[in-house]
């Protein structure tokens, strides 16, 4: 396990030097959540409306850009033959997969923190700090859902030349059981709703992230097999 | 006899294809191999077999012992490969790859440190040790890549096609780091276009052909570099 932290440590060094991939998902989110938030104009004001549409911008906001970001993932690992040496270490698959997880998570789970802010204002919302902390835990249980199984068909599509067209169309319908819960979580939140109120929606959350962590790290080994 | 490396009846085929066919291979310890060959002879996917970066149709591997199919962990550990390309992160520093290898291959943090500061001292480049590695020119990458694949100790070290874009000056620092002390005692397989550089290095020459060796024998069996050619040259086509 401590190797899978060395491989996410190594790649969120990388990742902070350049700033690549946080900076393109996060003006890519930004702009979806702008152009939504004009799209609704008076639709602003009220709040049951935006209510039931607002979950879902912010959704399609983040598993886009987070798709930006999953479309290089392997990248830095195929330049320069990286992805070789990684595989010729004395580790399985599986910690290589945990590793790779592990960064993805953190970059996307950064940009969502940073971007949550604008949302809130764009869309004139009033969250308390326990509504603020649920909705910090649907995105992590929802962006774990995304990266576990992204990450794995983001090996899979990596010797193809049309990944980055190929990425979405395997991945969206893969994500959908992740997506749909994530999105009734996130507006029960913005409903008011306590954790009481979502808690079959997290506990769906919850199963999927681990049935797709667990699959995809035991079929790793043959995505990234020649 | 332990072996660094034995190889029996290995073939690979990919598809229908058939790339290697029933190879047999005993290399000894400390025992210097080029394997020549032309192209789409089998040469890499053999390199690629013993380090298990791909699974044979048949036959088995044998890298210290180790059965490359039962324990390929303790097969990777054994290995150190150079390749043509550097396997090394662009956006981290020299210092910062080695120690990223030395930590995936569960080296201790001191001995690490210390094995760092050694190698990059050994491969000249300790006073770029703290830039990026993508301000680099090739032939400091390949310099780094050597120290790169020396880091954990490996007792078999794998070259493939190490020549590749390397000016003749980085070629000959390269060919010094070869016969230099970090090397010594480990056993190498070459795989080489450069008939004249990699002849002058090796302690035995293999020909493989068509994905069968057609020739196994010792340097020594040679009177020199032109004797081998004039012998082995029908062979490589």
């Amino acid at each position: 396990m401590i190797r899978s932290f060395y491989i996410a440590a190594k790649d969120l060094k990388a990742e902070f030097r350049t700033k690549q991939m946080l900076n393109s998902m996060f003006i890519f989110s930004l702009m979806v959540l702008v152009v939504f938030s004009i799209s609704f104009g008076d639709f602003l004001g009220d709040s049951a409306k935006v209510a039931k549409l607002a979950p879902g911008v912010l959704w399609v906001s983040f598993t886009f850009a987070g798709m930006l970001g999953l479309s290089r993932t392997f990248v830095l690992e195929s330049e320069n033959g990286c992805l070789e040496a990684l595989k010729l270490c004395p580790v399985d698959r599986g910690t290589i997969y945990t590793g790779k997880v592990l960064s993805n998570l953190a970059i996307m789970f950064l940009m969502e923190i940073v971007t949550l802010p604008f949302f809130i204002v764009l869309f004139n919302y009033g969250l308390d700090p326990r509504a603020l902390l649920l909705l910090a835990l649907i995105l992590l249980l929802g962006t774990f859902g995304f990266i576990a199984v992204g990450t794995l068909l983001s090996a899979l599509t990596l010797g193809t030349r049309t990944r980055e067209l190929l990425l979405p169309v395997l991945l969206l319908p893969v994500l959908l059981p992740v997506l749909i819960p994530a999105v009734e979580a996130t507006a029960g939140i913005l409903a008011g709703n306590g954790i009481v109120g979502i808690s079959s929606e997290l506990r769906l959350l919850a199963a999927y992230d681990l049935v797709f962590f667990v699959v995809s790290n035991l079929v790793f080994e043959y995505a990234i097999s020649d | 006899m332990e072996y660094a490396v034995s190889i029996r009846k290995l073939s690979k085929a990919f598809g229908k294809s058939p790339v290697l066919k029933n190879l047999d291979l005993d290399l000894k310890k400390g025992e210097f191999a080029v394997v020549f060959g032309p192209n789409g002879a089998g040469k890499t996917t053999l390199l690629k077999l013993i380090a298990t970066l791909a699974e044979p149709t048949g036959g088995s591997v044998f890298v210290s012992g180790f059965n490359a199919a039962e324990e390929p962990e303790k097969v990777r550990n054994e290995i150190g490969m150079l390749s043509h390309e550097p396997y090394l992160y662009g956006e981290l520093t020299a210092r910062e790859n080695l120690r990223f290898f030395g930590q995936m291959y569960g080296l201790d943090k001191q001995k690490l440190e210390e094995r760092i500061a050694h190698l990059l001292k050994e491969v000249g480049l300790e006073t770029r040790a703290d830039e990026r590695v993508n301000t680099f020119s090739r032939g400091m990458k390949q310099r780094l890549s050597i120290a790169r694949a020396l880091i954990h100790e490996p007792s078999l070290l794998l070259l493939d096609e190490p020549y590749t874009g390397l000016d003749p000056k980085a070629s000959e620092v390269f060919e010094n780091l070869l016969k230099s002390p970090a090397f010594e005692g480990s056993s190498k397989i070459m795989v080489s276009h450069d008939l004249e550089r990699s002849f002058a290095l090796c302690d035995r020459v293999l020909v493989l052909n068509a994905g069968r060796f057609v020739y196994d024998g010792l340097k020594t069996n040679f009177s020199g570099f032109e004797d081998f050619r004039e012998k082995c040259a029908p062979l490589l086509t």
